[in-house]
């Protein structure tokens, strides 16, 4: 491994890309889709905010999160 | 980057149908205050929440200790200042919630962001050494490379450091250099910055196709496909 597939992929950008203001606007809204509909389908609705959480590392730690909170309190 | 929101961000309603435990949590909140029934109705209501939020509060701080180094008594006043914040923003911002995702899901967001911003706070309180002039040299390292490959290693530092001085505006140097050179979180960047984080990872994002713009442009990277180590 040179670090060089990573350092690529890392400066890769997505045209779709939405931002952290958009996406954290409806998170809650993307987690309950996770939640019913599944990560394939629910990225396939929101691929704006799919591409965001994929690339920022603080608003997919927030998903992550979120994602954890909702199901820990439904389980 | 499409800040605009429209079909990528996914289409939600302006007011979607309640769920009957939404409709409830909302009932009881927004209780009018007129009769002692309703008032004591909104405490209860208010207690719950608080609780549910405190337990969320310290569930995300307990999964994200390790890299933030909150720990004990510490780390159980911030879930509690947490939990007391994101309190205080909900019951101001009842009239916003539409309705798109359950009650609880949209409460519990406000909680993960206030855990997001103590910690970026938290950082600044004791933050690790600065990175001394070998940080470029550890650059390599991040992305996962083979501290054998010696040579390889210190051509994608080299190539990476002359992009970073060439093409990126002021801002995005210090932006960029302070978050993967020095390893500054972006929340806890943009509080020092007085920005945002949307504001640093628009910042990042421009740094970042102009980075590798320029690795193409030097061979250093395949215009379509990743190179392969």
């Amino acid at each position: 491994m040179s670090g060089w597939q990573e350092l690529d992929q890392f400066l890769r950008t997505d045209p779709q890309d939405v931002g952290c203001e958009r996406a954290m606007e409806v998170l809650d809204i993307y987690v309950d889709a996770v939640i019913k509909d599944g990560a394939k389908e629910t990225e396939r609705r929101f691929p704006g905010v799919a591409a965001h959480l994929r690339a920022c590392g603080p608003c997919g730690e927030d998903f992550a999160g979120l994602l954890a909170a909702v199901s820990g309190a439904s389980s | 980057m499409s800040l605009a929101g429209g079909t990528t961000a996914g289409k939600v309603s302006s007011r979607g149908p309640l769920d009957e435990e939404s409709r409830e949590w909302l009932r009881c909140l927004a209780g009018t205050g007129r009769d002692s029934r309703s008032n004591a109705e909104r405490e209860q209501a208010l207690a719950r929440l608080h609780d549910l939020l405190l337990r969320a509060a310290r569930a995300e701080l307990g999964r994200r200790s390790r890299p933030a180094g909150v720990e004990g008594r510490e780390r159980d006043d911030l879930a509690h200042q947490a939990a007391d914040d994101a309190l205080l923003a909900i019951t101001g911002k009842l009239d916003r919630f539409r309705g798109d995702s359950r009650f609880t899901t949209w409460a519990y967001k406000f909680v993960i962001f206030e855990v997001s911003a103590k910690l970026g706070r938290h950082y600044w309180r004791n933050p690790p050494p600065q990175a001394g002039d070998d940080a470029w040299e550890r650059i390599p390292d991040r992305f996962g490379a083979d501290p054998a490959q010696h040579a390889e290693s210190r051509e994608l530092a080299g190539a990476l450091r002359r992009a970073v001085t060439e093409v990126l505006s002021d801002r995005q140097r210090r932006v960029f250099v302070a978050i993967i050179v020095d390893g500054i979180p972006l929340d806890a960047l943009a509080i020092e910055l007085g920005s945002t984080r949307n504001a640093i990872y628009k910042t990042m994002f421009d740094a970042r196709r102009k980075i590798r713009a320029h690795l193409v442009a030097h061979g250093y990277l395949d215009d379509e496909e990743p190179r392969t180590s």
